[in-house]
């Protein structure tokens, strides 16, 4: 994948798929330690200790559709080619966190790409789901809560596919002010 | 400024009326987001239908995403169930078809159908 915000659509997307009623996406960028780091928390069903061993390989899935589970071992490949790597926390019932760890420096790193699609995207494809979005940087901090979807509608009037565009463009301008320099 | 409550409340106003529209929507639209959808580009092909169905103020329609469809070689893929349960699935869908898709078949009730990869 190009960016690595289509990695955490995809990530995200076996979260919904996992029924998922909440789902907190932090992203944290640090120039002065080499480092960023995505970290993915839902409340889904979790995954046993024989599946978590198993998930990485792209060989394992859950789904009946295909074969192959791509998803997690593609990112932890990107991970893994930035000096970094992905670790899973999963628990059956609770839900399931992903970290990844990447060199924010290196060579390999893809670009972040548009974080704001593939969170608005969400919000509005999996209306069930309360989604966060945190970015730290060094300059300052930003949440998008997708919750605010809703209250941009009822301070409008305006419809619920009317508040895309004004809510990406949001968190575009939020992102830019706690950049100094961009992703 | 509003409260978490405040806007939970709102939420499920809204919900509620995303549920009446779903009832009345003549048409589901269901974009793919496996791992292979996504690389194919799924998203560009989600935003491009969010943004046609939002500047031509679609009523009928309900858009959301679904996992993959098992059909990886023919990804970007786009299902469109109609009011007669009759389901077109396209393949190798663009930004530009998937405009297409909302102004011909969801407006226009026209099958686009050189893009069809299946039927029913």
């Amino acid at each position: 994948m190009r960016e690595l915000s289509l990695n955490i659509l995809d990530i995200i997307t076996n979260s919904v798929e996992a029924e998922a009623t909440r789902v907190i996406l932090v992203i944290e960028e640090w120039q002065t330690r080499n480092l960023l780091r995505v970290r993915i928390r839902d409340n889904g069903r979790g995954m046993s200790d024989d599946l978590m061993s198993r998930v990485l390989d792209p060989f394992v899935t859950t789904r009946t559709t295909r074969s192959v589970g791509m998803g997690l071992s593609l990112f932890r490949q990107i991970a893994l080619s930035t000096d970094g790597d992905l670790v899973l926390q999963s628990a059956l019932g609770v839900g399931t966190t992903v970290t990844v760890d990447l060199r924010l420096n290196h060579l390999n790193r893809p670009p972040l790409g548009r974080i704001s699609d593939t969170v608005v995207n969400l919000a509005i494809g999996a209306l069930d789901v309360h989604f966060y979005y945190i970015h730290h940087t060094e300059s300052g901090r930003m949440i998008f809560d997708s919750f605010r979807l809703f209250g941009y509608m009822e301070e409008t009037g305006c419809g619920l596919y009317q508040t895309i565009v004004p809510m990406k463009e949001k968190i575009q301008r939020q992102l830019k002010a706690i950049h100094s320099s961009a992703l | 400024m509003k409260t978490l409550e405040d806007l939970r409340a709102i939420k499920e106003k809204a919900k509620k009326e995303m549920a009446a529209r779903e009832k009345t929507a003549k048409y589901r639209i269901s974009v793919a987001m496996g791992t292979c959808g996504i690389a194919a580009g799924a998203r560009t092909v989600m935003s491009a239908m969010l943004d046609e169905i939002s500047k031509r103020n679609v009523e009928n329609a309900m858009i959301s995403q679904t996992g993959c469809l098992g059909y990886c070689d023919q990804e970007p893929m786009v299902q469109v169930t109609g009011p007669d349960n009759n389901t077109i699935t396209y393949g190798k869908v663009t930004a530009e078809i998937a405009r297409r898709i909302v102004s011909e078949h969801v407006l226009g009730d026209a099958v686009v159908s050189s893009y069809v990869f299946k039927q029913g």
